[in-house]
């Protein structure tokens, strides 16, 4: 396990992520709306050891009840649409939606099935914007980071 | 080493043949009773021209009824094969089929009524809990509806295909290669097996083999990509009970096996490695003597790791025991991969991959095949050193370009089995020239969910996340 602690400190300093000056906090909760789970991957890391969404201030929690952030993956699938519309609806204000990996953009080969709901820009209010395929950990830290700037300042 | 060549017997079988309504139930018992295992059943030709197909297996050959339904009435033949109870079900909620001798429950529709899905659980103190879509962590989405006393619980019903975004028929039309990538987005944890799996299909409807190198390429990819699971799912496990060292040093060591396969492909996930006959995938000596270097700095530090989880007294206790499916079960409800082989059944693709360089491969055998979350944990640790022995072997040299080459007549439907990391993955393509007319991906998460409601069976409700991770299925997989 030290062995472990070792290299997570050297990959910490190679991957040279800034904290922000000004401590902030933002509570986000995740709702997959049909991805192809490489971004609940990447987020999964985002999390975890190596990235450690949490020494940002980043949390993810389990209840929109709970969150400033509506973090949505997928195209929005049919089936998914009225669990992610009341999952917004049960998050109190301020509230901000982003949209994280390409299919939430409403971007390649599933934006437009006919099983799709979609895009989630036209369902909810996106201000947050993360592009990838998946996006990795370190796009997905820096994707947030202004809203903890924002968190910060307001 | 074996290389593309096929040296089975069975290796190029791939008929398929027609049975009248009548004949259908005769023609898959004949079939089971020559020892061919199910691999997938589907209806093709809707809505002019409905056509019933089932495909088996066996040693890596293949065999394909066929049939046309009056009215779309057929007979069932979930009670021969309860394996088929899902394909039944999406091919009567996606084409309208009935199957006599059977009720269907929607599985791709999701009625607003609870009594149209879920099983009628009476008795005192009963009540459901329901679960999902979104769940409290970062998981994909899928309801689960316990049927309960007190804590524990008398059954589960799963309802999944919330996550349905009609790939197999957004594929319809498309050039074979294009189509490709319609099967790779089904899940990106199985993007190799599936994009594999798709390609080995269509190349055998092409009347194509791969050559020794394209196979030693996408067995590489798919080792890769086992890696990474495996590694990811005793990390999840560790998480179902709360064990936070095990989740985060299996996430510290799933994190550097993805750095591998960004150095060799590119991509963490091997997206876009894999084409339609050939690979264009180059990965120098001085990489590929890289990669093997910290695979084996991997190995080794998932052998520590594995080593600390096993002799962890209070996980072991949380494990053992737990989420038992008995063999009798497991073969039942025709149980693949990992999973399957914890409860001392089901076999391993790789033994009769003919297309790739698995040439006498045995797969491990769990120590103790009791069939609960501690076996199933297990096995994922015990396959660990097969793979890492593969991409030992197979990475020396580095890898180059490579193409199929020739070996029969084309014809319109090509079939292909390939073991993802959570077991044997079944495609069916249907081709009319160069374009796709049908694709069909069952996949190894599609044929083991219902092993899930039953291991949940008569245990508490807070032991369902982790029985759910020691399955650790993919949503997407399934629901395509």
């Amino acid at each position: 396990m030290f062995q472990l602690l070792r290299d997570l400190y050297r990959t910490r300093r190679q991957l040279g992520l800034q904290r922000p000056k000004q401590p902030s906090s933002l509570a986000v909760r995740h709702v997959d709306a049909g991805s192809c789970n490489g971004c609940e991957h990447e987020l999964g890391a985002a999390a975890g050891p190596h990235y450690d969404l949490a020494r940002f201030g980043l949390s993810i929690v389990a209840s929109p009840r709970h969150a400033d952030v509506l973090l949505v993956t997928g195209p929005v699938t049919m089936h998914m649409r009225a669990a992610l519309l009341a999952a917004y609806e049960a998050m109190p204000e301020p509230r901000i939606v982003a949209a994280l990996g390409n299919c939430a953009l409403g971007r390649g080969i599933l934006a437009a099935t006919d099983a799709s709901a979609g895009p989630l820009e036209e369902l909810l209010p996106v201000t947050v914007r993360i592009a990838g395929c998946p996006p990795t950990p370190e796009q997905i830290i820096t994707g947030l980071e202004p809203l903890l700037h924002k968190a910060a300042t307001t | 080493m074996g290389g593309g060549r096929p040296t089975d017997s069975h290796a190029d079988e791939a008929d398929i043949r027609s049975a009248p309504p009548d004949g259908w139930r005769d023609a898959v018992a004949d079939l089971l009773s020559r020892g061919y295992t199910f691999g997938s059943l589907h209806v093709t030709g809707a809505p002019d021209a409905v056509e019933l197909r089932a495909a088996f297996i066996r040693d890596g050959g293949f065999q394909m009824i066929t049939c046309r339904p009056v009215d779309r009435r057929a007979p069932t033949i979930v009670d021969l094969v309860p394996a088929a109870d899902w394909d039944e079900r999406e091919a009567a909620d996606s084409s309208g089929m009935v199957f006599d001798g059977r009720r269907t429950r929607p599985l791709l529709t999701h009625p607003g009524q609870l009594e149209q899905w879920t099983t009628t659980v009476r008795g005192r103190d009963t009540h459901q809990v329901a679960v999902g879509p979104i769940h409290a962590g970062v998981i994909e989405s899928g309801h689960f509806r316990f049927h309960v006393v007190g804590e524990r619980i008398l059954r589960v019903d799963l309802q999944l295909f919330y996550k349905h975004r009609g790939l197999e028929r957004a594929a319809v039309g498309r050039e074979l290669g294009e189509a490709l990538a319609f099967a790779q987005r089904a899940c990106a944890a199985c993007a190799v097996t599936n994009s594999v799996a798709y390609a080995h299909a269509c190349e055998q409807a092409l009347g194509l083999v791969p050559s020794p190198d394209l196979a030693r390429v996408r067995t590489v990819l798919l080792e890769l990509e086992r890696l990474y699971n495996h590694l990811n799912d005793v990390g999840a496990a560790c998480a179902g009970v709360g064990f936070s060292p095990g989740t985060m040093v299996f996430a510290a060591l799933k994190e550097r096996a993805q750095r591998v396969n960004q150095a060799l492909t590119g991509h963490r996930f091997l997206f876009s490695t894999v084409q339609v006959t050939r690979s264009d995938l180059e990965v120098n000596p001085q990489s590929a003597q890289a990669a093997r270097v910290e695979l084996r700095g991997i190995r080794a530090a998932a052998e520590d790791a594995w080593h600390e989880v096993l002799f962890h007294g209070s996980v072991q206790n949380r494990f053992a025991g737990v989420g038992v499916v008995t063999a009798a079960d497991a073969t039942t409800l025709g149980m693949v991969g990992p999973v399957a082989r914890a409860s001392g059944v089901g076999d391993d693709t790789r033994c009769a991959s003919p297309r790739l360089v698995y040439a006498g491969f045995k797969s491990a055998t769990p120590l103790d095949p009791g069939g609960d979350v501690r076996a199933r944990v297990e096995m994922r640790a015990l396959e660990l050193p097969p793979t890492f022995d593969l991409l030992d072997t197979l990475l020396e040299g580095g890898l180059g370009r490579a193409a199929s080459e020739p070996a029969g007549e084309p014809v319109a439907t090509g079939m292909a089995a390939v073991e993802s990391p959570r077991g044997r993955t079944f495609c069916t393509i249907e081709r009319s020239g160069p374009s796709i007319t049908r694709l069909r991906l069952r996949t190894s998460s599609y044929a083991n969910w219902p092993a899930v409601a039953l291991a949940a069976t008569d245990n508490l409700l807070p032991e369902f996340p982790l029985i759910n991770k020691s399955f650790e299925l993919c949503y997407a997989c399934c629901d395509r």
